[in-house]
């Protein structure tokens, strides 16, 4: 892991927080959404808190997608568990909800729960997928899919047994 | 019936964040590591594989189906319990389908995760 790879799921984690706070803020402003009557939805869109919190979702959008590209899916959204906690904070202290103590205890319980597994591998090696993301990058040697160079390099089946005894 | 609205648009959220996640992990494994894409090949290469790929596509249509079904929860209930119990959920339907689908490697450790997460929405609820 690089300080960029950390970045980057320091993006998804807090432009998810921010957004769904703004959309949220948003949301209670331009009240309840009827199903009869679609065009509120427009009309909610287009409250400035809607609009920034949408525009805060495209960057955790751009962040999560990067953060996909090199790491596993059961790996990032644990990783960026901090949001939960994040979002309650602004929930309590800038929307000014009640977050009841047994809520505290379910977010403690959730961020323990996805904190716990953020030690581990953050990618899992595949034939396909190795040679993009299982690399430091300063010494990757091939950038397109295995499918598109016609099978697995033999530096990256050395890899694949690599990770396959636990050497990685 | 407030609340009723709120756990169906929950469950929504869920399964279309799901299938919207399991489908874009699938994509960008397909792609390969953004940043090194865009260092080797520039950000024009980067853009044309993700848009040639159809699964990325599939994979905003359920995104944004989870967002807008999202946008109603947020409107019927408290962030503080629509945010943490869907993305709480998707945590385990992605473990799940991630280990179904994607054949990742989802280990004791991670598991365990998913068990405790489990338990902060059981709380959630409570």
């Amino acid at each position: 892991m690089t300080f960029r790879k950390y970045l980057v799921l320091a993006g998804v984690t807090v432009f998810a927080a921010a957004g769904d706070s703004m959309l949220s803020h948003g949301m209670k402003q331009t009240g309840n959404i009827s199903l009869h009557h679609l065009s509120s939805l427009l009309s909610a869109v287009l409250n400035p808190w809607v609009a920034v919190g949408i525009l805060l979702l495209l960057a955790f959008f751009a962040s999560y997608m990067n953060a996909l590209s090199w790491a596993d899916l059961t790996y990032v959204l644990p990783a960026t568990s901090l949001g939960y906690v994040l979002l309650a904070l602004v929930a309590r202290f800038a929307l000014h909800e009640q977050v009841s103590a047994l809520r505290w205890m379910g977010i403690v319980l959730i961020s323990g729960g996805v904190g716990f597994v953020a030690g581990g591998p953050s990618v899992t090696h595949h034939h396909d997928n190795v040679a993009l993301t299982g690399q430091d990058e300063s010494s990757k040697p091939h950038l397109l899919p295995t499918s598109a160079r016609g099978g697995a390099p033999a530096d990256s089946q050395q890899h694949v047994r690599a990770a396959g005894r636990g050497d990685l | 019936m407030k609340h009723l609205y709120t756990w169906t648009g929950i469950l929504l959220v869920v399964c279309f964040s799901v299938m919207g996640d399991t489908l874009m992990s699938r994509a960008m494994k397909r792609v390969g590591d953004l940043h090194a894409l865009r260092r080797r090949f520039g950000l024009g290469t980067v853009i044309c594989r993700i848009f040639s790929s159809s699964t990325f596509f599939v994979a905003v249509g359920a995104m944004a189906i989870a967002f807008f079904s999202l946008m109603f929860s947020l409107s019927w209930g408290d962030v503080s319990l629509v945010a943490p119990a869907a993305a709480s959920l998707t945590f385990i339907g992605n473990a799940v389908a991630a280990k179904m689908f994607l054949h990742e490697k989802v280990d004791r450790r991670r598991w365990m995760a998913a068990l405790l997460v489990a338990g902060g929405v059981a709380l959630l609820i409570g």
